[in-house]
């Protein structure tokens, strides 16, 4: 059957390779023109639970994943039982027979093809360790798929580059047996997919894309105290500390994590710490230093269902409010919420020019399943990121005289020096100042200084970009969201309008400041309207209400730990009326 | 680099003058750091100062040098990062011990056991003396404080003892009433490459209902005077640490470990704030994505 789209989804225990082989699989339709999107997931367990991979191919653009998968490589019996349901009609289901019969252990579907390739006996005859097992199944998924095996060896030998010549020789070999076992002994050809121009894309996932966009930006201190979803970025910084100059930190705590950023960018480098909502949490006091001394400094938020420990490996958008107003006081912030790893690095290195012009906190929000999911693209434009810090830093020729390193200037921003220059002398105080740095109480002081911080909004809402509309101006009815439900949303909204539904999509990366005007125009502009957000509250409703007065009374929210589906939401929005 | 001009202790003035009340232990500190900044020529523009919140972080107001006035318990970190930004700047670290001992306990036995290349100058009054007098950790069972109504009976923090078993490699204990050697300690803390850590007794005159200065004055006595003591071995040192019937003042404990700044060869080349960042080139990292 020719097609042009392609969903799989690999699944067993932990410790079974099944993040390698997900990654090989993605990469191998990347690397020759395809678009992918892939998610994993996974228990908080070392060894054992259920993990799975699911990669979505398409000869087109997607935007997000979609729930039905045409082959499911099953390494256990529980994936059969957990997600066969998803199988599409007549696709396929690849599980090892020989160790488990299936009629004894699962409600067998008749609409759909299960074929058995004996991963266990091949992993002993061929001396293969257990957890190659993976890569078999990968093999005889690209055979359904009459896909090349050869591309797919390439990428074994890229991804595992650097390994023993050994690891990569018995990796390709499970993939080339798996292969040859359906092409060669079972003969099946279930699928071809249609052929695109090979051009390689790029395929990173939203951590990836802060990272690289982090380096290009000029950071030179990174840090995060060890945890499942900022580990990722820590392990890219550190691995280019020496090439790029950049020092990355394995901090005790985040407390220490975003001091430390603050000590750094008080000295004048550029600075970024990662953290999940528990560590966000503790953050809180140090993004209220960092706003009172003025100090600049970038904070990701990799959110995951909380409170507390929650779900530590699955997503939510649950820390939206929680970031625009955690720490005690009143003072300006950045929030952005990237909806996809190309906003992630663009969006990223505007943080860092953000929050080095303006001298305040910026944070930046992703979620687990942005974080972790890959996603193509054809390429990123450096011209986008600009690291202009020269042009914003006083040296000493610029300072005569007294500096006043919180003088009261027009727009709210008072211009700083590195460390170390003699004519550029200051403190930065955590207390309320007077222009020099110094602890003051006055009454006139106090409310000159809350001023001058706040008078850097009007600067920050020419520079933040506003909510952008996708889909026709004129719609029946408008979904609003923010942040990673981006893709699930313009997806949902590609099948409506297909089935001549007017449907338009109002997407926020900054959810502050807040631009009220364009806000204010688009509901004026839209008839009937749909929150849709990963999360209990409809956090964006309430935030629109909080800024226009507007309540909009359609939510489609979702709060098990996973991200939408666009059929979800496509089924949701025919229920409304 | 030598500079013409000749550095004079009220180099270091502020337009402000010291608001600590009378008899204050943070004067004597003050003062020391004043002239042991001369001694070593060190230049205001030379230095990041990083205080902590409680009597001592008024400090940021009195002394001039590159200042950083940070929340209860966070000078250290906020010096460390500063240190790694900057490291051909000397970073020193001031704070008091409801602040170091307490909100920064976690941070201080990590910057220890990093040996990271700051020093940190506890300033030990036994009180949370800025927020109203409360016993403070160090606050111990042998004398009456602030708002202990009665002699309590939990065991105090001993910072030296504290910082011998968390690995930092400069240890001191120093007495406002004996600035000359508050002078000494400080002059070679700041020399150290390591992390060093002096804790001053720097009583509190306003919370403490003894006579403070006697009491301290009775129970001190001086490792210059020892002369068997040997300052290299941990071991004696963390013996000495918990003499606690006569009280020993002076360097406990220095050895010369790897600097972790030092392990770092990307702040080798030169420090972090000198680079050049507007056109970072990463096509070549990129080339692994695709
Ligand atoms: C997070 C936080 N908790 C509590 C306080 C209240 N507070 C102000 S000063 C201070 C303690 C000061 O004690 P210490 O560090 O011993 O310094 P001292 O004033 O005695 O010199 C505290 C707890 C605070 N500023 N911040």
């Amino acid at each position: 059957m020719k097609v042009t789209n392609i969903t799989w989804r690999i699944g067993g225990e932990a410790g079974c390779g099944i993040p390698a082989a997900g990654n090989i699989f993605s990469r191998t339709f990347s690397k020759k023109g395809y678009s992918v999107i892939d998610h994993i997931e996974y228990p908080l367990l070392v060894k054992g639970g259920h993990s799975t991979y699911i990669s979505r191919l398409n000869s087109g653009e997607i935007f997000s994943l979609n729930r039905d998968i045409n082959i499911l490589a099953a390494l256990d019996q529980r994936t059969i039982e957990m997600h066969q349901d998803e199988v599409i009609f007549s696709g396929y289901v690849i599980y090892d027979g020989e160790k488990y019969r299936l009629k004894d252990k699962v409600n067998i579907r008749k609409d759909i093809n299960y074929i058995s390739v004996p991963f266990q006996r091949i992993t002993a005859e061929q001396g293969l360790l257990n957890i190659m097992i993976s890569n078999i199944a990968l093999g005889a998924s690209l055979a359904l798929i009459d896909y090349n095996v050869d591309n797919a060896v390439d990428t074994v030998k890229d991804v595992l580059s650097g390994r023993e010549r050994e690891t990569i020789e018995m990796n390709s070999r499970a993939l080339e047996f798996g292969y040859k076992y359906i092409r060669e002994k079972l003969k099946i050809k279930a699928y071809e997919l249609e052929i695109v121009k090979p051009d390689a894309k790029l395929l990173v996932t939203g951590n990836d894309a802060v990272f690289l966009a982090g380096v290009r930006s000029g950071c030179k201190f990174y840090a995060e105290c060890p945890a499942p979803q900022s580990y990722p970025i820590h392990d890219s910084f550190a691995a280019v500390e020496d090439d790029f100059n950049i020092v990355a930190r394995n901090s005790e705590d985040e407390i220490e994590a975003l001091n430390m950023a603050i000590g750094a960018s008080f000295a004048g480098v550029r600075t970024m710490v990662t953290t999940s909502g528990a560590g966000f949490s503790l953050m809180g006091e140090g993004l209220g230093c960092a706003a009172i001394t003025e100090t600049p400094v970038v904070i990701v938020l990799l959110q995951r269902p909380a409170p507390a420990a929650g779900l530590p490996t699955w997503t939510e958008q649950g820390d939206m409010l929680f970031s625009l107003y955690a720490s005690n006081g009143e003072f300006p912030r950045v929030v952005i919420a990237p909806g996809d790893p190309e906003e992630c690095f663009y969006l990223t290195g505007r943080a860092f020019s953000i929050a080095e012009k303006y001298q305040i906190p910026v944070i930046i929000i992703l979620d687990k399943y942005l974080s972790e999911s890959h996603f193509t693209f054809a390429k990123f434009d450096m011209k986008k990121i600009k690291a202009d810090r020269e042009s914003i830093y006083l040296s000493d020729r610029d300072i005569t005289g007294d500096y006043f390193r919180y003088n009261d200037t027009g727009n709210g921003i008072s211009p700083r020096p590195v460390a170390g220059l003699k004519k550029g002398m200051h403190i930065a105080n955590s207390e309320e100042h007077d222009r020099y740095g110094f602890s003051e109480e006055d009454a006139h002081n106090r409310k000159r200084m809350a001023d001058k911080r706040f008078r850097k909004v009007g600067g920050l809402l020419e520079e933040i970009q506003p909510p952008v509309r996708y889909g026709p101006v004129n719609a029946d009815m408008t979904i609003w969201g923010w942040g990673s439900s981006k893709g699930p949303v313009l997806e949902a909204i590609r099948i409506l309008n297909s089935q001549e539904k007017k449907v338009n999509f109002i997407h926020f990366t900054y959810l502050y400041p807040f631009d009220r005007e364009i806000v204010e125009k688009y509901i004026n502009e839209s008839s009937k309207n749909v929150i849709v957000e990963n999360n209990k509250t409809a956090q964006l409703s309430k935030l629109i209400a909080l800024y226009t007065g507007y309540r909009i009374g359609n939510k489609i929210l979702k709060y098990s730990g996973r991200q939408f589906l666009p059929e979800e939401i496509v089924e949701s929005i025919e229920k409304i009326e | 680099m030598r500079e013409e001009y000749r550095l004079k202790p009220s180099d270091f003035n502020t337009e402000r003058r010291p608001t600590w009340c009378r008899g204050c232990g943070n004067y004597a500190i003050h003062d020391a750091l004043k002239k042991v900044f001369v001694q070593l020529e060190l230049y205001p523009h030379q230095i990041i100062m990083v205080y902590g919140t409680g009597c001592s972080g008024s400090g940021v107001n009195f002394l001039r040098t590159y200042g950083f006035h940070c929340m209860h318990g966070r000078a250290i970190p906020i010096a460390a990062g500063a240190g790694l930004a900057a490291h051909k700047m000397t970073v020193i670290a001031v704070s008091g011990d409801g602040d170091i001992m307490g909100a920064g306990g976690n941070q201080f036995i990590h910057a220890c056991r990093r040996n990271i290349n700051i020093t940190c100058i506890l300033v030990d009054n036994h009180v949370y003396g800025l927020a109203g007098g409360q016993v403070s950790p160090t606050g111990g069972n042998d004398y009456k404080a602030g708002s202990a109504t009665r002699v309590i009976s939990v065991q105090p923090i001993n910072p030296v003892s504290l910082a011998i078993a968390s690995g930092a490699t400069f240890i001191a204990r120093g007495f406002s009433g004996d600035p000359l050697q508050l002078r000494e300690i400080l002059k070679k803390a700041v020399r150290h490459r390591g992390f060093s850590l002096i804790d001053v007794l720097a009583p509190c005159i306003i919370y403490s209902s003894v006579d403070i200065y006697g009491y301290y004055r009775r129970k001190i006595y001086r490792l210059e005077d020892v002369k068997s003591y040997d300052r290299s071995k941990k071991a004696e040192a963390f013996e000495k640490s918990l003499e606690n019937d006569r009280l020993p003042t002076g360097i406990f404990y220095k050895v010369d470990e790897p600097v972790y700044e030092d392990t770092l060869k990307q702040i080798d080349r030169k420090p972090l704030i000198d680079h050049i960042i507007s056109d970072i080139d990463i096509n070549k990292l990129l080339n692994r994505y695709y």
